[in-house]
């Protein structure tokens, strides 16, 4: 099949879920009111508070929200076959993501544009609060170990990119500093930074050997892995980057990779265009070896971000609420950000399954799990090339073009990681009195630093990503269960203004039966394998998990007894006056 | 003058994607520098009234001179954080 006709069949598929579904959620669910008076508008105050046009909003939210992760999970994915994984992404996209972050906005707004670990206090109980926090935790351990081995692993594969993602770090400060100093208008400087770093790309390529020959060298003479090496400098970057004021270089960085997102995109979905590129690998994998994990559940937790993610409900609840000019744009700017996520998930999907050289090519790649996880976003990487020869661009610049592309989102994402990990480290150090590390940020971010470094180094070996295959699914499931509670503070909100929560149910219960299922599985797997370190991570995970099913269920019970109190059963979808009163509160 | 006018629409239309470019791209990073200045003031002015909030303040003999240029900042502050008035009398409102 075209890959053209697979872009736009999705792209068709979320325009009519935009059409029809929306609207649904918009008015019978969620209840949107256009006289609402947002926080933008009651708190204003010209930096968090501010009323902003809503298709600039839908630019900040999706340019927060898409990365790596949407990328990483539907390459891996492409093992069950690109059918699976194109179905699970674009169903994730409306009935879930769609319905999560949408709902994340609206809560968020309604209560006075508070984050969801307050609102999942608030609305839930005070140990939700607790759970929050302890998913979180896991969440951005997993999140900086799992972007730390995949940074490592593209510099070890692909060289070519030492040097561009290098001269990013001075280029970023730069154009920082100029803007801030100027404060002229940043459309040339964007320009000229982004020309800059590709100009580096061809550098980078003419260097990439002795870059490599130099890597090898340093990681023999330490007896390491080239790719343990730069696990380890990636480290140490993210320890020197995060202790720097967030404008000096995490936000340039930011600034200059919102401008990539758009410009690999156009690359992608153009060079499709162009080039007539044909799905070659399986629409379903019928080959995979005896022992691999399922569809049901690994599917599922192997895509999270691009099909539904929690770490959404972090942006739409902490930022995009504080922004939205009004409470009927939550649906344009929840809706559409999760399907320019599905979007770039898409692209990842076809990337590694158009134009890759027939299906012996693709039993080839991805001959078991262990392989798909290892070698996806290489896959990826070698795809993008493919696209931009449509545009006369070399196969191998165009594959250090997407690499740069990664490697920039990565970076970024574990900057913040090891930022926001240091303040959870101190709060959980106060929960539980170790009072030194609650005061100390020198202590808490060594904490951030080295337990998602013990655990990138897991993966280490001959095992062919193996392990790293099975972290990535913990990260799956930890986001997945991050969802799942901000869907269970959104379902409870529902069902208490007397309005039919199915719609945010169903995911809802979709999502915590697939995590629980599948890191079920897992304990299984770790113990047989003697893997004590994972079987205790996934054991701590599935605790949370379990935790987060009775908290939700309690939750919804007494939201349900409230009701069934004040004698509404039944009248869930009736537009009253003083449901009205309620939703404006 | 025929000729002037498709220049002064590409002029507009570059201003356009300037203004829209600036708003997509540069006005989160801006929030970002205009909330770590705000952080910062926001420490200055506790420091300088921490008296007036009730703890005592070592360099208090010192600041009590910057009571007069910052007391109007002590105020938008107390107010944002949601103290109607100034918890000492006679320091502001």
């Amino acid at each position: 099949m075209p890959a053209i006709v697979v872009a736009l069949t999705v792209l068709a598929v979320f325009a009519l879920a935009y059409r029809f579904y929306a609207p649904y959620v918009a008015e019978k669910v969620y209840g949107l009111d256009p006289d609402f008076v947002t926080p933008a508008h009651e708190f204003e105050d010209g930096v968090d508070y501010l009323p902003t046009n809503k298709h600039v909003l839908f630019g900040h939210h999706f340019t927060s929200v898409a990365g790596a992760a949407p990328i990483l999970g539907p390459a891996i994915a492409v093992f069950w076959g690109w059918g699976p994984a194109l179905a699970w992404i674009v169903l994730g996209t409306v009935f879930a993501a769609g319905v999560h972050d949408f709902g994340a906005i609206v809560v968020s707004v309604r209560n006075k544009g508070k984050s969801i670990g307050t609102l999942s206090s608030d609305v839930i109980n005070g140990r939700a609060r607790t759970l929050f926090l302890l998913i979180i935790f896991f969440l951005l351990t997993l999140v900086n170990a799992v972007f730390a081995w995949v940074i490592g692993n593209l510099f070890a594969n692909n060289p070519g990119a030492v040097i561009p993602i290098f001269f990013e770090i001075p280029l970023a400060i730069g154009i920082g500093q100029y803007i801030y100093r100027t404060r002229k208008a940043a459309l040339i400087p964007s320009i000229v930074g982004v020309v800059l770093l590709y100009l580096m790309i061809p550098v980078g390529q003419a260097f990439a050997t002795p870059v490599d020959a130099g890597a090898t060298a340093v990681a023999s003479a330490l007896s390491l892995e080239v790719r343990t090496l730069w696990i380890l400098i990636v480290f140490a970057y993210a320890f020197i980057a995060c202790r720097l004021p967030v404008w000096v270089l995490l936000q340039p960085r930011d600034f200059i990779n919102s401008h990539q997102l758009f410009i690999a995109l156009a690359v992608i979905f153009g060079g499709v265009a162009i080039g007539g590129f044909v799905m070659e690998a399986p629409l379903v994998n019928s080959a995979m070896p005896e022992g691999s994990p399922g569809i049901f559940p690994f599917l599922f937790i192997t895509i999270a971000c691009g099909a539904v993610s929690g770490f959404h409900s972090l942006v739409s609840s902490g930022t995009t609420a504080k922004q939205l000019d009004r409470d009927t744009d939550a649906k344009y700017v929840g809706v559409m950000g999760t399907m320019g996520e599905g979007a770039l998930a898409t692209a990842s999907v076809i990337a590694v399954a158009a134009g890759i050289g027939g299906a012996a090519a693709f039993s080839e790649r991805y001959a078991d799990y262990g392989a798909a996880s290892a070698g996806g976003l290489g896959y990826f990487t070698e795809g993008v090339g493919r696209f931009a020869s449509s545009f006369g661009v070399s196969a191998e610049l165009g594959a250090i073009f997407a690499a740069v592309v990664v490697i920039s989102f990565a970076a970024t994402t574990m900057d913040t990681g090891v930022r926001l990990q240091r303040y959870v480290v101190q709060e959980i150090a106060e929960l539980v009195n170790v009072k030194p590390l609650a005061r100390s940020l020198w202590g808490s971010t060594i904490v951030a630093v080295l337990v998602p470094l013990g655990l990138s180094l897991v993966p280490g070996g001959d095992e062919r990503g193996l392990a790293f295959g099975r972290l990535w699914r913990l990260f799956g499931t930890t986001n997945q269960l991050t969802a799942g509670l901000a869907l269970a503070v959104i379902a409870v909100w529902v069902a208490r203004r007397r309005r039919n929560p199915t719609a945010v149910m169903a995911p809802l219960v979709f999502l915590l039966v697939m995590t629980t299922y599948a890191l079920f599985i897992q304990l299984g797997e770790f113990a047989a394998d003697s893997d004590w370190l994972l079987f205790g991570l996934d054991l701590a995970i599935f605790v949370l998990a379990v935790w987060l099913i009775v908290e939700a269920g309690l939750a919804l019970y007494r939201a349900y007894q409230d009701r069934a109190g004040e004698g509404v059963v039944g009248a869930a979808d009736t537009p009253r006056a003083d449901q009205r009163d309620a939703d404006r509160r | 003058m025929s000729h002037q006018r498709p220049l002064r629409r590409l002029a507009d239309g570059y201003r356009r994607v300037v203004s829209f470019h600036d708003a997509l791209f540069v006005a989160p990073w801006r929030a970002g520098l205009e909330r770590e200045s705000r952080r910062q003031e926001e420490l200055l002015v506790t420091l300088v009234f921490l008296e007036a909030l009730g703890v005592e303040n070592p360099a208090g003999y010192y600041t009590l001179e910057l009571y007069p240029e910052l007391a109007e900042r002590f105020h938008a502050w107390h107010q944002d954080a949601g103290m109607r008035r100034a918890p000492e009398p006679g320091v502001c409102c």
